[in-house]
């Protein structure tokens, strides 16, 4: 059996049943279990704080004292889910979680476990530069943290279950115009990321990436909002015979490279596209990773389609020149199947 | 009077209500931490060891006056200078000294280091060396036990220079909001680094400061063993029943330099000698003799075998297992 669900409710689903599963999940962030509130800013929590009164816990406005806590609290064997409502609010907590939640199982010498998943919402979406960004870069190169990404409902209940069964600190991020999110709460340009999910229990690996489309000219690497850019690149492509392969990165920490190995010995052309300034971008990494596995199999440089290196803008005019689009996929693709 | 005034003299007069054994255990923890920081002074000034150090001489009775009161399983959290508090908890110099040394032995595989010494069968995480880290970390402990229906306590070690932190701010409001079984120590050594706390607060009671908070703090004199003890023992009391969290503001001196070869310049002489005078040892040592629990050759001899044991334990770390290039990579995730 199965039912079609969005993000939001797969989240929501994924955290009800895992608070089930074990008493020592719990949820902590700001405005997540307000009775007639918002359940998090994108209702991922909503009225879970009616079954769970003791376990869905409202903070003050403190990101650096909540991380803190949740630190705290999972070094005593419990397990924080912690919800930040924008991710650009990460910086206010970012001592908490590089000092303290990735570093002291090392410190310790491998003594403590730190079994704590971090929720963080993000890109641009008519709010300009502070409640936008694209938070991934800033925690990818950080030894002892894991970074997933959920880009559709079915990842979003498989891999928030992996994470919570996981000891090590898992940061998911999330993509605001993905979420499917209701009512009042609905994004305006959001796109759809409902699929049938099974009714049973089951999880998704944290450190693959998926194939979202098979192809053999090209391999279209993307995450979050940019993988379902990339699969209507791709279908606009088959147009012109361009057959392109389409994979979602979803793990950016580790970088899984058999899956991505595997297309681009195939292809041997790869793009990389992502939300976010192209300098510094992870897609910098991905591109230098590459390279040094398989460097001999690329018929053609590999080539990035990102943001420009701007802070995110607020004119939607601007906003959509930032954010890379379908034509600017499109035409990347184009240029190196030309190039050659 | 206060509870201070009324214990201090409880001790001036007649039998000090304490075991014997208690007593002279309280004596010899300090004498292990005294002795304990000034061998490795010599040994990280003479080369021997690596890294850099942050000591806590003349802080004694403050760690040793709180753990008194803990379970091992009543964590604590500390700082960068936290070797007093590590022995105090119960880590023993072995695994102190080796790790100091890189080994693989120590306490933290020799990955911690001076400023992360823990222990987590002995209830002490790694310190945190950002200042102030450790309150809302602290706090989150505190959560756990009061969500897991127990009656274990939190402690959270940290200076007067962590309460300009906005992690103060916030760990210890969450702590207050929640009723956190967590008791606050602040150790107030009048110094953040060479700042001193006329620079950075203008009213520098911190124990009143809390009362912001919803929370009672109390100043206690943090070079007086007992006073410590037993401020800290209601405190403890206090958040085993539910009613957390509590704050105390233990008033003490750091005799040493701040870290490495700091030569404390900007101390003012007067102010050395004050606090010289209030040396929690000696002051310690004395009030045991006048109440005839020890004479001055028994002082002497638990010198002494402290004295030996950080010998040996020295000898031992040289001699220590070396991490190799496998274990770099190991501990980082689970």
């Amino acid at each position: 059996m199965t039912k079609r669900m969005g993000i939001a409710e797969a989240l929501r689903e994924a955290i009800a049943e895992e608070m089930r599963r074990d008493e020592k999940v719990f949820c902590i962030g700001e405005d997540i279990g307000v009775p007639g509130g918002w359940g998090g800013a994108f209702t991922v929590t909503l009225g879970l704080e009616k079954e769970f009164p003791d376990r869905i816990i409202d903070t003050p406005i403190a990101e650096l004292g909540f991380f803190g806590v949740s630190c705290g609290a999972a070094m005593m064997g419990m397990r924080p889910i912690v919800d930040v409502q924008y991710g650009d609010f990460l910086f206010c907590a970012i001592d908490q979680i590089i000092d303290n939640i990735a570093k002291m199982r090392y410190m310790s010498g491998g003594n403590i476990c730190m079994p704590l998943v971090i929720r963080a919402p993000i890109g641009a979406t008519g709010r300009g530069s502070q409640h936008a960004q694209s938070m991934e870069r800033y925690f990818t190169g950080v030894p002892g943290l894991k970074v997933t990404t959920v880009s559709n409902a079915y990842d979003a209940k498989g891999i928030l279950k992996a994470a919570v069964r996981e000891d090590n600190p898992i940061m998911i991020f999330e993509h605001k115009l993905l979420y499917g999110s209701k009512g009042m709460r609905a994004e305006s340009g959001a796109v759809d990321a409902t699929v049938e999910i099974p009714e049973d229990d089951y999880v998704v690996s944290l450190d693959k990436a998926a194939v979202r489309r098979e192809g053999s000219d090209v391999t279209i690497l993307g995450w979050l909002l940019m993988s379902h850019f990339a699969q209507e690149a791709a279908r606009r492509l088959t147009d012109e015979s361009i057959d392109a392969e389409v994979i979602d990165v979803r793990s950016l920490s580790p970088i899984d490279y058999e899956t991505i190995g595997t297309s681009v010995r195939k292809t041997g052309r790869v793009i990389i596209v992502e939300e976010g300034p192209k300098t510094g971008s992870v897609g910098a990494e991905i591109a230098a990773g590459i390279m040094e596995r398989f460097g001999e199999y690329l018929l053609c440089p590999i080539s990035r389609v990102a943001s420009a290196d701007v802070p995110v803008p607020f004119s939607p005019l601007l906003e959509n020149l930032y954010r890379p689009d379908v034509p600017r996929i499109v035409a990347a693709v184009r240029q190196v199947i030309q190039d050659e | 009077m206060s509870i201070q005034e009324e214990n201090n003299q409880a001790n001036t007069r007649g039998q000090l209500p304490y075991e014997r054994e208690f007593l002279l255990s309280l004596y010899e923890r300090m004498v292990t931490i005294r002795e304990f920081e000034d061998g490795v002074k010599f040994l990280f000034l003479e080369g021997i060891m690596p890294g850099t150090i942050h000591q806590c001489q003349g802080q004694e009775a403050t760690a040793v006056g709180v753990c008194a009161n803990l379970r091992a399983n009543d964590f604590i959290t500390s700082t960068f200078r936290g070797h007093g508090h590590a022995l105090a908890k119960g880590l023993t110099m072995q695994e102190m000294l080796d790790e100091l040394f890189g080994a693989t032995t120590g306490c933290c595989k020799g990955k911690g280091g001076s400023m992360h010494m823990g222990n987590m069968q002995k209830g002490m995480i790694p310190g945190i060396a950002i200042v102030g880290g450790g309150i809302p970390v602290a706090a989150g402990m505190a959560l756990a036990y009061k969500m897991e229906k127990s009656d274990r306590v939190a402690t959270c070690f940290f200076g007067d220079g962590a309460v300009s932190e906005g992690a103060f701010h916030e760990g210890v409001n969450m702590a207050a909001i929640w009723n956190l079984p967590l008791v606050f120590v602040c150790e107030n050594n009048l110094y953040g680094a060479s700042t001193h706390i006329s620079k950075v607060m203008r009213d520098t009671n911190i124990a009143r400061r809390v009362a912001s908070y919803g929370i009672e703090g109390r100043q206690v004199d943090g070079n007086d063993v007992l006073a410590v003890y037993e401020a800290a023992k209601a405190s403890v009391r206090q958040c085993r029943k539910g009613a957390g969290p509590a704050f105390l503001e233990l008033l003490t001196y750091r005799v040493t330099g701040h870290s490495r070869r700091d030569a404390c310049h900007y101390q003012p002489k007067q102010e050395r000698e004050e606090w010289a005078a209030k040396n929690p040892i000696e002051r310690f040592g004395k009030l045991l003799k006048e109440k005839g629990i020890i004479d001055d050759k028994g002082l002497t001899t638990i010198k002494t075998r402290v004295l030996q044991q950080f010998e040996e334990a020295v000898e031992n770390a040289k001699r220590a297992p070396l991490p190799g290039p496998q274990d770099l990579t190991t501990d980082v995730y689970v």
